[in-house]
């Protein structure tokens, strides 16, 4: 029964974009700070704090789900992926060049969390209707482009993740 | 908007969760997904000084049927009910509203003990708890028992659990051949808390509403039927015997209007069910 004491320091390993990595931190500490401030992951990014606009999506055990909702010690032994995971600055996924052709970021505060709800729902609905695209991006607050390039984006991505499926 | 320092307890066995819920007093919280307790510590509405973590706790988060029952563990998740196929079949009224509850970004983690446990009148799943008139399956280590969700549901996030008390399964009875389901709801965009959200169940001329968002807890009543002359002012009635309240979201009058038009859309939805 491992029981972690208030105020001290504890060391949480996890696999981070495939790489094991540790991290030592309070009990208290949520898993969006551990990941951009003991990793220095800052791909991530912190919004709201309790949930609602979905800035810090990230996959834990290849599922969209708050880093900010989450404390780093419930994810020891987890799998985690972040938008550092998905591409590089010259080597862009599939779905982040989408969203560059289309205009789908302006201010890009919230596009690493959508990047990574939309990352996980194309590998499991390969096909996605309109209606499943807006339901997913309802867990992400945009301020700046009104949705409608990113909805472009998102369906762009599907056909070219089939097309490169195909090929 | 980080939550205060506590201890956390990382429980392998239910028996290790229950015993340090009575060694802490009512300072310890059960945690499960934390789609609601995560938001209130870091807001510092709640801060309780244990965490009793208990999704590694095996096979907590079976669902079966059981006794004409879906029973639910208290670390299944939302979305892995979601997923359960069958689910429809077994329970539509619980298929047909799952997608509203929060996103698909916090029902990967969240699960349906959790907000019941919660109580948050606005939510989807004390709402459906007490429409299908389903149980809380509560343990201490004095006792285990079980809760009608009429009983459970005290007032604002307030429940008829005891400070040592874990929930440990809700029972929801699986759908009565030859009955009729509808579910609405109101929200600012999906996945918002509801300004209100309805749930209706008839079976052979009887029909029972249940509505959240308005008062304190979710409140069920038998209503007249769609035919009635009686509906209108008994759905009307209902909306001001739940006290509706002013908020951020909506007026207390136009959540009167809602109740009387969206009630009557699922009783109508229900009924068309079952003809």
């Amino acid at each position: 029964m491992p029981l972690l004491p208030a105020g001290r320091r504890h060391r949480v390993a996890f696999i981070l974009n495939g790489v094991a990595v540790e991290a030592d931190c309070e009990p208290r500490a949520l898993l969006s700070d551990v990941l951009r401030h003991s990793l220095a992951a800052t791909g991530t990014h912190v919004g709201c704090e309790h949930g609602v606009c979905g800035a810090c999506t990230v996959q834990i055990d290849g599922v969209p789900a708050r880093a900010c909702l989450t404390l780093a010690v419930q994810v020891e032994g987890a799998a985690l992926r972040t938008v550092e995971g998905l591409g590089t600055p010259d080597r862009l996924s599939i779905l982040q060049q989408c969203f560059r052709e289309e205009h789908g970021l302006q201010c890009g505060f919230c596009t690493p969390g959508i990047l990574m709800s939309l990352d996980a729902l194309l590998r499991e609905n390969p096909s996605p209707s309109e209606q499943d695209l807006k339901e997913n991006l309802s867990g992400h607050l945009c301020r700046c482009t009104g949705y409608a390039p990113i909805l472009r984006a998102a369906r762009r991505a599907a056909e070219r993740l089939k097309d490169a499926e195909h090929a | 908007m980080k939550p205060a320092a506590f201890d956390y307890l990382r429980a392998a066995t239910q028996e290790e969760a229950l015993e340090a819920l009575a060694r802490a007093g009512g300072e310890a919280r059960i945690l499960a997904g934390g789609q609601s307790l995560l938001p209130m510590l870091n807001m510092r509405l709640a801060r309780p000084r244990v965490l009793v973590d208990i999704m590694r706790i095996p096979g907590l988060d079976g669902v079966a049927v059981e006794k004409g029952s879906l029973r639910i563990g208290a670390a299944a998740r939302q979305a892995a009910l979601l997923a359960r196929p069958g689910l429809a079949a077994e329970q539509p009224l619980l298929a047909e509203a799952m997608p509203w509850i929060g996103h698909a970004q916090t029902r990967s983690r969240g699960t349906l003990c959790g907000s019941i446990a919660h109580a948050d009148p606005s939510a989807e799943l004390p709402l459906l708890l007490l429409a299908l008139e389903g149980e809380v399956a509560l343990r201490s280590r004095r006792r285990a028992r079980r809760v009608a969700a009429q009983d459970f549901f005290t007032g604002l996030m307030s429940t008829a659990r005891e400070e040592d008390e874990m929930i440990e399964a809700i029972h929801i009875p699986l759908a009565h051949p030859g009955e009729g389901h509808a579910f609405a709801e109101i929200g600012r965009r999906h996945g918002d808390f509801a300004i209100i959200a309805c749930a209706a169940r008839v079976r052979e001329g009887a029909v029972r509403l249940a509505v959240g968002g308005v008062a304190d807890r979710p409140v069920a009543r038998a209503m007249p039927g769609l035919d009635s002359p009686e509906l209108d002012a008994a759905l009307e009635a209902l909306g001001w015997e739940l006290e509706a309240r002013d908020d951020l979201h909506a007026s207390a009058a136009y959540r009167r209007a809602m109740l009387r038009r969206l009630g009557r859309a699922v009783i109508a939805r229900a009924a068309a069910e079952v003809r």
